[in-house]
């Protein structure tokens, strides 16, 4: 288990990481989600020991790591850019952490034969790095990252630098890869979607916080503010801000009145959170909010539509299922569930999610 | 603006001993018409950065010739041929203002000051740098920079085409959304020509009112985002688009009615018997679970991805995803049902017409 | 923690032994020597700064100086310009690498006091190549009579043992620009111009300065050459503040002013070296300021 206890780290004046603490357990993979400059590298060479923390604690399996060097950590990592030896066969590539273990010829044989044919690189061990494509050379950097039986492995957006396509494969790879390794698995990445794919735990990063962490999906559908709600979107959240005042929700600008089932209505201002995918074009429930705009563009993408519209002076986005083509300037309307509202107070921490009427 | 036209076109980087190897784009005829929104689409080694820098003047082609409204080009350098492209990682002039920097290309083409600063203007607003315009470019972040780079193919408005190489690639996932759509604003309401290259199928179908997919040096279809998707004309189409891509399926076919691992699926329309090498292709998006309708499968993974879930099944040996809507729950004793109208039949992988 | 700290302090021992006896005693030795007068029987006197305020107030100085000076500039303004010239016109790639590589390498492999000798020859008009060639076409040429002759000498000399380190550095900043920054260029329509003083010179910016940093102290504290080559004459015309402190010190044994007259030349080396770093690194300065910073 890594243990983070109040971890910062500056550089100059500039705070990387910010007052982090995590535990991660073995066998688990947990996800540190933030747009780049999040602090998800700092905080990851800090778990390595490639930096160390201006301030708090690190501890592997209950000691503390802090005087150890890298060298004795056992940690493996991969880079978003594809490193390997470029002078060694992918044989000897692959073979590298076992040589410097010391192992025996026959048992490096056996292992690296192993772990060849689960990253499916058996056909290409005699050849070197840069023959290779990109995926197959990341496939090579991740396969000396299996083999070398590491009680931690960090995982910088290895697939960043891959093709879409072979993302996908690699994504739904991954997880199994590393599943019964028993190591502390950490996985950088700046995609929502990768984090969703690759289930998890997740962290969502902010500035060199840790906004929340926990099981990806929970955080995913309970945000626990609107900083993760905005991390954890893609396409990203819309958001308006509404009031409370004596006792009834209303956007400021209209001043017309919603209702939001469940919700104990204090005054005060309010900021209304909703993901794409959770606006309709017909109504699901007598008690839908309804809202729209005109268009300002709209995207197609064979499956899905995604409509830009603008509302009351906020730029929203509604992804509909099926081609949905609407031309700019259309007015649309759309329906959601309450149930779909993510409501935030002033200081952007969310309140409460409205509970479904009864019935429904 | 031009319209632009292949004849022909072929090239390869190094002379091979073959005479036909070697070829990165090979015998490519394509024409691009004026003002539209094109993507090329293609997992990396394709050949489409070189399509497009051949259309730029940055690649001379090996063979053939790309005319740009009926005038042959071929010779003409990226100048002459008045072409403004964007690339993969963002290139600024490093000692030079966000401001000055948007101006470099109207400058070195002696435009009057007036006119540049109105443009660069212009261009600053359309990308929200306005800001930062005073500032040098070297301190900026990638994604500040990467708009760099599109403004300085933005503000020239008198160029043939505007070409763009992955230009998303460096760019943070919630700014992606907002270039994107700012991208396809900026097509509807100046009307330039727009080509864009990308190995990611989101960012090609939803900016392009024409995607071509590019496998292997050759483009295998050309069409709407909508065509792609519904009647892909080689499986690659299929599987290449659509996350997660077309189920394509080993079958025989009967008449009406497809035979996979001894399950019967209704096609809804006659084919010509006697045919091999016949695969059956659906998008998990048109698949439906259920209790009690159609073929009966095992789950072996249930992926819940936010907006819905992934539900990966094995039908014998063959993997066939299905897309369920968030909220559904997965039965326990699966079957699936394929839309018989979104079916597609596919022979030697080339979709088969209606007979 | 704190054991390891501790051993790191072992480690450093060995290099900190290194520079006090290299650099710390030696030159605390010149400072002692700067503020004392002796007469020769190791009986030594305090006096201040006198020597200090004799040399800065010396004609002798002034004028060693104003040479030193005058020669540094003439070589940065030469061997820069030209140095960054034939970097730009080398091939990129291709078998003429190499080949251009090893010639400009060649002099940078030939030792200081050969140079001068070499070129003491070669410029002789009785047997050099040189001198004799100008003399045989009526040119008038003697580097050990004429001020302006032995100064072209030893300029020319300098260009064409060093102007090779200038040529390597550029290049290696050259070959280092990414081929899309060219490709962009190509597309805004750039002039060659323009090229060269928006992509190329910012990106050699950094081994730029190292070359000019070099260079300057180089020249600064050029000994060897004008030594072997004019002697420092015809007259004191090519007597450097090098020559000048030999002479001080070993010809006429004069420790104090000598030792005053070092670390002064020691503290304008510094000065300048600051200016011409804090000049050509301003640009960096002014990144830092600039929005959301550089951080990978």
């Amino acid at each position: 288990m890594l243990e983070l206890q109040n971890v910062s780290h500056k550089v100059g004046d500039e705070i990387y990481v910010d007052d982090v603490s995590l535990s991660l357990q073995r066998g688990e993979l947990n996800i540190l989600l933030g747009a780049t400059l999040a602090g998800k590298t700092s905080l990851m060479r800090l778990m390595a020991g490639l930096d160390k923390p201006d301030s708090g604690t690190i501890l592997f399996d209950g000691t503390s790591v802090l005087g150890v060097p890298v060298q004795k950590r056992n940690v493996a990592m991969v880079y978003q850019q594809f490193i390997n030896y470029p002078t060694l066969t992918v044989f000897e590539n692959i073979a590298s952490p076992l040589r410097i273990a010391g192992k025996t010829r026959s048992e490096i044989r056996r292992r690296v034969n192993e772990v060849a044919e689960l990253l499916q690189l058996a056909e290409l061990l005699e050849r070197t790095p840069e023959t290779l494509s990109g995926g197959q050379q990341q496939r090579v950097a991740l396969a000396r990252a299996l083999i070398k039986e590491a009680d931690l492995v960090l995982l910088d957006e290895p697939l960043a630098n891959l093709d879409y396509k072979l993302r996908e494969e690699l994504r739904a790879e991954l997880p199994a890869l590393f599943a019964d390794m028993g190591a502390v698995l950490v996985y950088a990445t700046t995609e929502p979607s990768e984090a969703l794919v690759l289930g998890g735990n997740t962290a969502c990063m902010y500035r060199g916080r840790v906004e929340q962490y926990g099981p990806t999906l929970e955080l995913y559908r309970h945000p626990c503010g609107l900083k993760a709600a905005r991390i954890f979107s893609d396409p990203p959240c819309n958001t308006a801000s509404i009031i409370c005042h004596a006792g009834q929700f209303a956007f400021p600008d209209s001043g017309r009145n919603i209702i939001l089932p469940n919700v104990q209505p204090v005054d005060g201002e309010y900021i209304l959170g909703v993901r794409p995918h959770h606006l309709s074009l017909q109504r699901n429930g007598t008690d839908d909010i309804e809202l729209g705009g005109s268009v300002t563009v709209t995207e197609l993408s064979g499956s899905e539509s995604f409509v830009h519209f603008d509302f009351a002076g906020n730029p929203w986005v509604a992804l509909l299922h099926g081609i949905k083509d609407f031309s700019t300037d259309t007015i649309v309307k759309f329906f959601i569930r309450p149930q779909h509202v993510l409501l935030f107070d002033a200081k952007q921490n969310l309140v409460s999610i409205p509970a479904p009427a009864s019935g429904q | 603006m031009a319209t632009i036209t292949f004849q022909e076109i072929a090239h390869r980087y190094h002379q091979s001993k073959h005479k036909d190897a070697g070829f990165v784009v090979n015998n490519l005829s394509q024409c691009w018409q004026d003002g539209g929104a094109y993507a090329l689409l293609g997992p990396s080694g394709c050949g489409k950065t070189t399509l497009l820098n051949i259309i730029s003047g940055l690649v001379k082609p090996t063979a053939g010739k790309v005319l740009f409204d009926e005038i042959d080009v071929t010779d003409l350098s990226p100048q002459q041929r008045n072409i403004a492209q964007v690339f993969q990682f963002p290139v600024v002039y490093d000692t030079l203002t966000v401001a000055a920097n948007l101006a470099f290309p109207l400058r070195n083409r002696g435009l009057v000051k007036t006119e540049i600063d109105s443009r660069v203007q212009s261009v600053l607003a359309i990308l929200g740098l306005e800001e930062i315009a005073n500032l040098k470019a070297r301190s900026l972040n990638a994604d500040d920079k990467q708009k760099i780079s599109l403004g300085r193919g933005l503000v020239r408005t008198d160029v043939k085409a505007i070409l763009f190489d992955e230009p998303l690639t460096v760019i943070d996932p919630h700014l992606k959304w907002e270039l994107r759509t700012e991208l396809k604003r900026i097509h509807q309401q100046f009307q330039h020509t727009m080509i864009y290259v990308t190995h990611d199928q989101t960012e090609a179908l939803t900016f392009a009112d024409q995607v071509m997919v590019m496998y292997e040096g050759a483009i295998v279809q050309v069409g709407t985002p909508q065509e792609l998707f519904e009647k892909p004309q080689h499986t690659f189409v299929g599987k290449f688009i659509g996350s997660p891509g077309m189920n394509i399926l080993p079958c025989a076919v009967d008449g009406s009615v497809a035979v996979v691992d001894g399950n019967t699926i209704d096609l809804q329309q006659d084919y010509e018997l006697n045919r091999t090498g016949l695969e059956i292709g659906i998008r998990p998006e048109h698949i439906t679970l259920s209790n009690d309708r159609g073929i009966a499968v095992q789950v072996t993974a249930v992926e819940d991805v936010g907006k819905h879930i992934v539900v990966r099944t094995k039908l014998g040996d063959h993997n066939v995803n299905i897309i369920v809507r968030e909220g559904v729950a997965i039965p326990e004793n699966p079957r699936i049902w394929f839309d018989p109208s979104k079916l597609n039949l596919f022979q030697n992988s080339y979709l088969l017409g209606v007979t | 923690m704190k054991t390891a700290n501790n051993k790191a302090w072992f480690m450093v021992l060995p290099v900190l032994l290194l520079v006090a006896i290299n650099a710390i005693i030696p030159l605390m030795t010149v400072v002692n020597y700067s503020v004392q007068d002796t007469f020769g029987n190791n009986e030594f006197y305090w006096v201040g700064t006198e020597w200090f305020q004799e040399i800065l107030k010396s004609e002798r100085f002034h004028n060693a100086l104003g040479r030193t000076l005058l020669f540094s500039t003439l070589i940065l303004a030469i061997e820069i310009p030209l140095g960054i010239v034939i970097a730009l016109a080398m091939p990129k790639r291709g078998p003429g690498v190499s080949i251009c590589l090893v010639l400009m390498a060649l002099p940078l492999l030939i030792p200081w006091n050969v140079v001068g000798t070499i070129w003491q020859v070669f410029g002789r008009v009785d047997i050099g190549l040189l001198g004799h060639g100008l003399a045989s076409i009526g040119i008038d040429y003697n580097y050990t009579q004429d001020t302006l002759d032995a100064w072209l000498t030893l300029i020319i000399m300098d260009v064409w043992h060093w102007t090779s380190l200038v040529v390597l550095l550029c290049y290696s900043g050259l070959v280092a620009i990414p081929e899309v920054y060219y490709q962009a260029a190509r597309i805004d329509g750039a002039s060659r111009w323009a090229v060269f003083r928006y992509i190329q010179l910012p990106k050699i910016k950094r081994v730029l300065l190292i070359a000019v940093l070099l260079r300057f102290m180089d020249s600064f504290m050029i000994y060897t050459e004008p030594f072997v080559v004019t002697g420092g004459g015809p007259g004191n015309s090519t007597t450097f503040l090098s020559i000048d402190l030999v002479q001080m010190a070993l010809g006429q044994f004069d420790l104090g002013p000598a030792a005053a007259m070092s670390l002064i030349y020691f503290l304008i080396i510094l000065l300048l070296c600051w200016v011409f770093y804090t000049v050509m690194t301003s640009y960096d300065v002014d990144s830092s300021s600039g929005r959301s910073g550089g951080r990978q």
